[in-house]
């Protein structure tokens, strides 16, 4: 299952229709272990339906989606089993708002890994203090702020020791003033060797930490490569147009396509 | 006149109808023969201590293995009723329409009366009741518990099927739990409805020991011809349902804010 040179998260031929409109358009994706990957597009074009395709939130129409070696595509694939080493980030947070945080770090542990309770609150306890939030176990969700909370759910994840991390926008639902210490985790989190699949608007963050940028448009990669040729020299008119919008939102002028 | 001034008056007027009113009840009523018709102490005296020990005891069981019934009859309707197979949904559908648009007195005939006549093999007299308080309820606390399980936001299974757990874990671990919270209030008052629904048992006929407040002031109505044994009845009653109504209230107060996580906008 961890043979290191195959890729974690092996994408080919991905499609996926929402009854008559087709989302994905056949989308190729591969993220290599310990890589961090870094997907950019415009509002539509499909970012979060690809990702939630690779743990199966959304089921693919067609093409095949492996990870860890496992085809979840295969209709005899427990998926269930799969998921626990597929780490998912919600843009928001959606921690369980009847638990405490220590407790929403150890209850799937305790149900679905069947950690003992000791096990799985040193489990916890450890990503926690990872994530820079020892002195809050047992707050509730609804006291944190939304930066905290974020922090918290990733944590969340973590504690369920994956192989991958799926962050669909993960600081996009934070005050400006929150976003610093989400991306600081997850930058950490990447220093560490973590394999992640990002999507995200923080082109600072893509072009700093990120060894492979994926820009989307329309359902389809338009171009991907390293961050400094796809955010720095695009090649393509339409990443160019994107970009120019992202990170010069005042002047963009109006012979740009309306998204 | 300014608009002020107008709503000032206009309450004042309102004031006035009252205390007039008021004053014409306290000074054309007869309250000697009020207080016996309402208050008769002698009556009282007579309906004292088994109207407690035996009616309102009678009540609370009738209503509890009732509800009991119907909580847990609504669930599994309410399940079936957001099941992903076709003809769950349509049997539970069939189920809620049906019974929420019967008198519940049908339902008591049907079950004590029609069922031996039907098939021979009369029901044990507090296993009807059970079941046709259940049957009733359930309909109405299954559509309460299906509007509880839907107003769970999606985020949160999202959250649990991707940490790995099967759709039946997170609906135990994550979705009831804090449907649960959702539907207390609603459920607090279905408990009222029932306890007031548990006076059709007297259609079943009972025994002195059977009697439940209804069925026990009505018979102290024949005895005793007076308005009291009603009195009496009736706020026995309401010492289930007002503080049954306050909890109500209290809960709805407290579970009906905050408790969410995330910006709301998913
Ligand atoms: N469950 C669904 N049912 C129907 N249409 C959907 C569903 N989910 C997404 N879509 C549609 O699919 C398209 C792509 O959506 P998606 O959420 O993947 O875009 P995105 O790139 O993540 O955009 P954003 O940056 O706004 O998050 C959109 O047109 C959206 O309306
Ligand atoms: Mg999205």
């Amino acid at each position: 299952m961890s043979d290191t040179t195959q890729p974690v998260v092996e994408i080919s031929g991905l499609h996926k229709s929402f009854g008559s409109l087709q989302v994905l358009r056949g989308v190729d994706l591969q993220v290599e272990r310990g890589q961090v990957v870094c997907v950019i597009g415009p509002s539509g074009s499909g970012k979060s339906t690809l990702l939630r395709c690779v743990n199966l939130l959304e089921e693919p129409t067609s093409g095949s989606v492996v990870v860890n070696g496992v085809e979840l595509t295969d209709p005899d694939c427990d998926i269930d089993a799969a998921r626990v080493r597929i780490g998912m980030v919600f843009q928001s947070f959606n921690l369980f708002a009847h638990l405490s945080v220590l407790e929403n770090l150890t209850v799937a542990q305790r149900k679905v890994l069947r950690r003992s309770k000791e096990q799985a609150e040193e489990v916890a306890r450890r990503n926690l203090a990872r994530v820079g939030l020892t002195d809050k176990e047992h707050a509730m969700p609804a006291q944190l702020s939304g930066g905290q909370q974020q922090r918290a759910a990733i944590a969340r994840a973590l504690s369920m020791d994956p192989e991958v991390m799926l962050f669909d926008e993960p600081t996009s639902a934070l005050d400006p003033e929150l976003v610093g210490d989400v991306l600081g985790v997850m930058r950490q989190l990447a220093e560490e060797g973590m394999t992640m699949l990002v999507v995200t608007h923080e082109m600072q963050f893509a072009r700093e930490v990120a060894d492979q940028v994926v820009f989307m448009d329309g359902g389809g990669i338009i171009e991907q490569g390293d961050p400094a040729s796809v955010i720095g020299a695009p090649s393509h008119e339409r990443t160019r147009t994107f970009l120019s919008r992202v990170l010069d939102p005042t002047h963009h002028g109006p012979s740009d396509p309306a998204v | 006149m300014s608009k002020r001034q107008r709503a000032r008056l206009f309450r004042g007027i309102q004031y006035g109808i009252l205390v007039v009113a008021l004053l014409v009840l306290v000074l054309a009523a007869d309250w000697d023969a009020l207080g016996r018709a309402f208050f008769d102490p002698a009556v009282i005296a007579n309906q004292f201590p088994e109207v407690m020990t035996v009616a309102l005891v009678n009540t609370i069981t009738y209503t509890a293995m009732g509800f009991a019934f119907a909580l847990a009859f609504g669930l599994v309707i309410a399940l079936m009723r957001l099941s992903s197979v076709g003809p769950y949904r349509w049997i539970a559908t069939l189920y809620i329409e049906f019974f929420r648009g019967l008198p519940a007195l049908l339902v008591f005939l049907a079950l004590g009366v029609g069922v031996g006549y039907a098939f021979g093999l009369n029901l044990d007299r507090s296993l009807s009741i059970m079941l046709a308080l259940g049957l009733v309820g359930g309909a109405y606390i299954a559509e309460t518990i299906r509007a509880g399980i839907q107003a769970v936001p999606k985020g949160q299974v999202e959250a649990a099927r991707s940490l790995g757990m099967s759709p039946a874990r997170t609906m135990i671990t994550v979705v009831i739990p804090q449907a649960f919270r959702i539907i207390l209030p609603p459920l607090t008052n279905e408990l009222i409805l029932l306890t007031k629904d548990s006076s059709l048992a007297f259609i079943l006929g009972s025994t002195l020991a059977q009697h439940e407040l209804t069925q026990f002031a009505r018979n102290a109505l024949n005895t005793d011809r007076s308005l009291t044994p009603i009195v009496v009845a009736g706020f026995c009653y309401l010492m289930i349902t007002l503080p049954l109504s306050y909890l109500s209230r209290r809960l709805e107060r407290r579970f009906g804010k905050g408790a969410r996580t995330g910006p709301g906008r998913e």
